[in-house]
């Protein structure tokens, strides 16, 4: 038995439940880093000589292979347990950045996108997913609660990797200014500032790993008592990719992130051109860039928040609230976001918090719909709708901006199309939300179950 | 685990080490905070 199997990491008798939560946001709060992948964008470009285009591809591969490991390896980390995910995931994030900066150093983009983009991007899959079901498992009575204040910690990432990075690129480069528009930072500082992340996230991800325990009785799956769904459900990944429910949920998931990011990506322009009149906007670049900070801290806060009240009044009413109010936010947006600054930024922040809500509920969803035998190995695969969001939201708000006019030159106006689309894509998820029930008995796994029964009698019995 | 047992809350870990796994990730998140708001703050000055 190796010191990093779940069966050597279950807590001893009076373990505080409490050490759980900031083992689990030690690696959030590193991996969230990824959404700060912007700062260093224009020094790249200069370092590499090449496009924004071709320096966003890293960012890009990166959630795509986030998406993809988290579902092809969310079996492993179900089974091999906490510890081992998180070091896995430390490694590879650490070794992400080493690569990457390797890159930067010989001036080869191909090392950046094997580095930060496929290794680190496995990384951030592994590390998204590794602490989720041990804390599901820690707090059956507030999943919400707990899953809210991991994701919070991918949120709070970015807010500390942005300055964090401008600092230590100051530190490595006395010449580069990152309040001066169009600052860039050396090659040789990029580089550093590449290493240095790589081994404080590393360092700040073990010791999170080091703290990680599986609750008593935990050790071994086949002989665990495993909270049951909402209807006694435990069902495997392998059979929960088979039911309506996790393809409702799927599309309900995919609905919200697009429609958050049609907002995200495209915040500074956006609340310009909405305040623009006779081509000039009444918002400066500064508020604009404020706009953004706002944006990042609804995004981060409705994670935890909206995700505890769903402990409160369950799953299903939350979704009904992000999908369905955020349709109506959209559409109060489109018509009326022009009206007055403060509207506007209301309006943005509520649906940011839905936003980010809809992530750190999902995994205490899967939990009421699947039970928790296998339920950080069903989120996995459920993060491929994050990914597919990823590529789509951007696509659509883009594809339909680019053929109105030029960025810029938009008004309120000219966003209408978009949003409204956005109305639509939410007012599908609010649909699938509807049709989630309860998983049907003949998914579940037979003999998990008949034993989790057993245990837990036996259990009622000896505390009588 | 059951939901009896986890609400129980009967620890033997030290409160401090709980403490300071909580400042651990409790600083540099609200060194993220603050930046971010000062950040924001130029959407209602600037």
């Amino acid at each position: 038995m190796s010191r990093l199997d779940k069966s050597a990491i279950v807590a001893g008798p009076g373990y505080s439940r409490w050490l759980i939560p900031p083992a689990a946001l030690a690696v959030h709060l590193s991996i969230g880093q990824v959404y700060a992948f912007s700062v260093f964008k224009n020094s790249l470009v200069d370092s590499f000589d090449t496009s924004l285009t071709a320096i966003g591809w890293v960012f890009s591969i990166a959630i795509v292979m986030l998406g993809l490991s988290a579902a092809v390896l969310g079996t492993w980390v179900e089974r091999s347990g906490p510890r081992k995910a998180m070091l896995a995931a430390a490694l590879c994030w650490g070794v992400g950045f080493m690569i990457g900066s390797a890159g930067i150093a010989t001036s080869q983009l191909w090392l950046l996108y094997l580095g930060y983009g496929v290794i680190g991007g496995i990384g951030l899959g592994i590390g998204y997913i590794s602490p989720v079901s041990t804390l599901i498992k820690w707090f059956p009575d507030r999943p919400g609660l707990a899953t809210g204040m991991a994701i919070m910690g991918f949120g709070g990432g970015a807010l500390i990797a942005s300055p964090l990075s401008n600092r230590l690129m100051g530190m490595y480069d006395p010449s580069f200014a990152p309040t001066e528009p169009g600052a860039v930072a050396s090659g040789s500082a990029l580089a550093q500032t590449f290493v240095t992340l790589g081994v404080v996230y590393t360092v700040f991800m073990l010791i999170g790993a080091a703290l990680i325990r599986v609750p008593p009785g935990h050790g071994d799956d086949t002989t665990a008592e495993h909270s049951p769904g909402t209807n006694g459900a435990l069902v495997r990944a392998s059979k929960a990719i088979r039911t309506r429910q996790f393809w409702f949920l799927w599309v309900v998931l995919f609905c919200n992130v697009t429609a958050g990011i049609g907002i995200l990506e495209q915040a500074a322009p956006m609340i310009q051109d909405f305040f623009r009149d006779n081509g000039t906007s009444s918002v400066s670049a500064a508020a604009a860039g404020g706009f953004v900070g706002v944006l990042s801290l609804a995004n981060m806060l409705g994670r935890i928040a909206w995700s505890s009240l769903s402990d409160r009044i369950g799953r299903k009413p939350t979704y009904v609230m992000y999908l369905g109010v955020g349709a109506v936010l959209y559409l109060l947006l489109a018509l009326f976001g022009s009206s007055s600054t403060v509207v506007f930024v209301v309006l943005a922040v509520v649906i940011l918090s839905y936003y980010g809500g809809g992530f750190a509920t999902v995994p205490a969803y899967l939990k009421d719909l699947f039970g928790t035998l296998e339920v950080g190995a069903i989120h996995g695969r459920l993060l491929t709708a994050w990914a597919a969001a990823g590529v789509a939201g951007p696509l659509i708000v883009n594809g339909i901006l680019d053929r109105i006019g030029e960025p810029g030159n938009l008004v309120a106006s000219d966003y209408r199309p978009a949003l409204l689309t956005m109305v639509g894509v939410l007012a599908v998820g609010f649909v699938a939300n509807l049709m989630i029930r309860p998983v049907d008995e003949s998914h579940f796994d037979q003999e998990a179950n008949s034993a989790n029964e057993d245990r837990i009698s036996k259990r009622q019995e000896a505390s009588r | 685990m059951s939901t009896d047992e986890t609400t129980a809350d009967t620890t033997t870990t030290s409160p401090i080490l709980i403490a300071l796994a909580w400042l651990m990730v409790g600083i540099p998140l609200a060194y993220g905070l603050w930046q971010t708001i000062d950040r924001a703050s130029a959407l209602f000055t600037g």
